[in-house]
């Protein structure tokens, strides 16, 4: 295989490492890291999804659960905490396996041709830092009521808030975009995280590329409704 | 047909490299694309120039020597098909391709468009690789090996250790090749005593050598050509996550060769 003799390989020892040192090293756990904290962040917009739908049930559905979710502030700081943590830990993933794959070839091609590389996997890098930030946004925007363009924050009142907030068409614009991106975003990252986690899956046809697809139009369907209900004028404030 | 040929030249490993332009002319449509690198090498050599430097062995698709990068893909334009067994009628006349090496940190270039692989033969010495006992041929029926184990075997066993994944990934991953090697003994009874240690040494050695991750574009899938699929990355993460999880330090280690 090479042209020159290969330099003898120094023996290994993998072993003497413990269990977490092995997986954290290792190019292979640094994958599992992302898709484990892959599948507790898309379990999170699974549930954030169908909580945002009882704004359909009126501004006393929404209101009400929104009373509900803080009704144990343990509970409510847990899971903000693990979210975190969670977030902390993709990026970490990310920013480990990239310096790896970032030092792995120091001169490019002068021409370069994609076969297979489909836009979703090759934005992954630009469309994760946009959520990063729309995330921080948001939470601005919505929870503390800190940054609000166009609208008064009324604390505790989630439906006046998010209507008179998505009122405001360039909010709403970002808010569709941030969508999409979440749409390529999750698209790639579900698929994957089969392959990571070692479920074997062929790239068409196959159990994970049809989850992701679903998985993507239910979750990312269920987000964009509302900025586009609010714009067209179906959620209004009474 | 005549075609314009942007090669890569470069004397040696510390040497800058730049492109030079060079036409490939009366070319038959019937020559490989290494018969055509042959006469232009020729036409270099009468010249009293230096001809192109390109791995090559067997020419029949089987050795894994062969290698050039034809505007962008690895191997050339064709689907599982190496440069060697690429014929010039998969171009046009008057085509301008260019000619690149193997662009990875792990596979320095020798010379033009020959690149150093032996980071793939120290991943092998690692663990790409059972311990069987010396002597008389054992009896060939002793281990039965099911039928599909037998083909899945087969189908990873058919990588020849090109590179071409590696060159083709935008990461500059091994890891379709180190999948590849896991898979073939790992599908095999005679490979599952040491499938775990082989597991988690070659993909530590893999990671020493300085390649990329993968990140599941499928690119080397679509280069490779033996066809090899990326299922077998994913029996390679499972075969070092169970390793890593649940093998002893003491297994782990056991066997380097005795």
């Amino acid at each position: 295989m090479s042209s020159s003799a290969p330099a003898v390989a120094a023996v290994q020892s993998p072993a003497a490492e413990s269990r977490l040192a092995r997986i954290l090293g290792s190019s292979i756990g640094q994958k599992l890291v992302m898709a484990v904290t892959g599948v507790i962040l898309s379990g999170f917009i699974v549930g954030h999804m169908v909580g945002n739908l009882t704004v359909f049930k009126g501004a006393e559905a929404i209101n009400a659960y929104g009373v509900a979710l803080r009704k144990f502030p343990a509970l409510l700081w847990a899971v903000r905490f693990g979210l975190l943590l969670s977030v902390g830990l993709h990026i970490w993933a990310y920013l480990a396996l990239s310096f790896k794959s970032w030092g792995a070839r120091p001169q490019g091609y002068k021409v370069a041709a994609y076969k297979e590389a489909s836009f979703a996997s090759r934005t992954m890098r630009w469309t994760g830092p946009i959520l990063g930030a729309f995330v921080i946004f948001h939470i601005l925007h919505f929870t503390t009521g800190t940054i609000t363009p166009g609208f008064a924050f009324k604390e505790g009142d989630v439906f006046h808030n998010l209507v008179a907030g998505l009122s405001y068409a360039p909010v709403a614009a970002f808010y569709i975009v941030a969508m999409a991106c979440l749409a390529l975003h999750v698209f790639h990252g579900v698929w994957s995280l089969f392959q990571s986690l070692g479920i074997s899956q062929p790239r068409y046809e196959s159990t994970a590329r049809r989850v992701a697809t679903l998985f993507t139009i239910a979750v990312v369907g269920g987000f964009v409704i509302i900025p586009i209900a609010v714009l067209a004028g179906i959620l209004k404030l009474q | 047909m005549n075609i314009t040929l942007h090669v890569w030249r470069q004397k040696n490993r510390n040497a800058e490299g730049a492109f030079v332009t060079y036409q490939a002319r009366d070319i038959s449509p019937d020559m490989s694309f290494l018969e055509m690198l042959d006469v232009v090498n020729e036409g270099l050599i009468l010249k009293g120039e230096e001809p192109i430097a390109f791995d090559h062995d067997c020419r029949e698709g089987i050795c894994g020597q062969c290698g050039v990068v034809v505007n962008g893909s690895p191997h050339g334009p064709r689907k599982a098909t190496t440069t060697c067994q690429l014929h010039m009628r998969s171009f046009k006349d008057g085509d301008e391709l260019t000619l690149e090496p193997w662009r990875a940190n792990a596979f320095p270039v020798i010379k033009d468009l020959i690149v150093d692989r032996g980071a793939f033969d120290r991943i092998i010495a690692v663990g790409g690789f059972i311990t069987a006992p010396t002597g008389n041929a054992p009896d060939g029926n002793a281990i039965l090996v099911p039928k599909l184990a037998a083909d899945r075997s087969m189908d990873a066993a058919a990588c020849i250790g090109c590179g071409a994944c590696v060159a083709a990934c935008p990461n500059g991953s091994a890891m379709l090749f180190v999948a590849a090697k896991i898979t073939h003994l790992g599908y095999l009874p005679q490979g599952q005593p040491e499938r775990d240690r082989r597991a988690l040494a070659m993909v530590a050695r893999m990671d020493e050598e300085g390649f990329g991750t993968c990140t599941n574009h499928g690119e080397c899938e679509a280069a490779c050509p033996k066809e090899i699929p990326i299922e077998f990355i994913a029996r390679m993460n499972r075969d070092f996550l169970k390793a890593a999880l649940f093998t002893p330090a003491e297994r782990a280690a056991a066997s380097d060769g005795g």
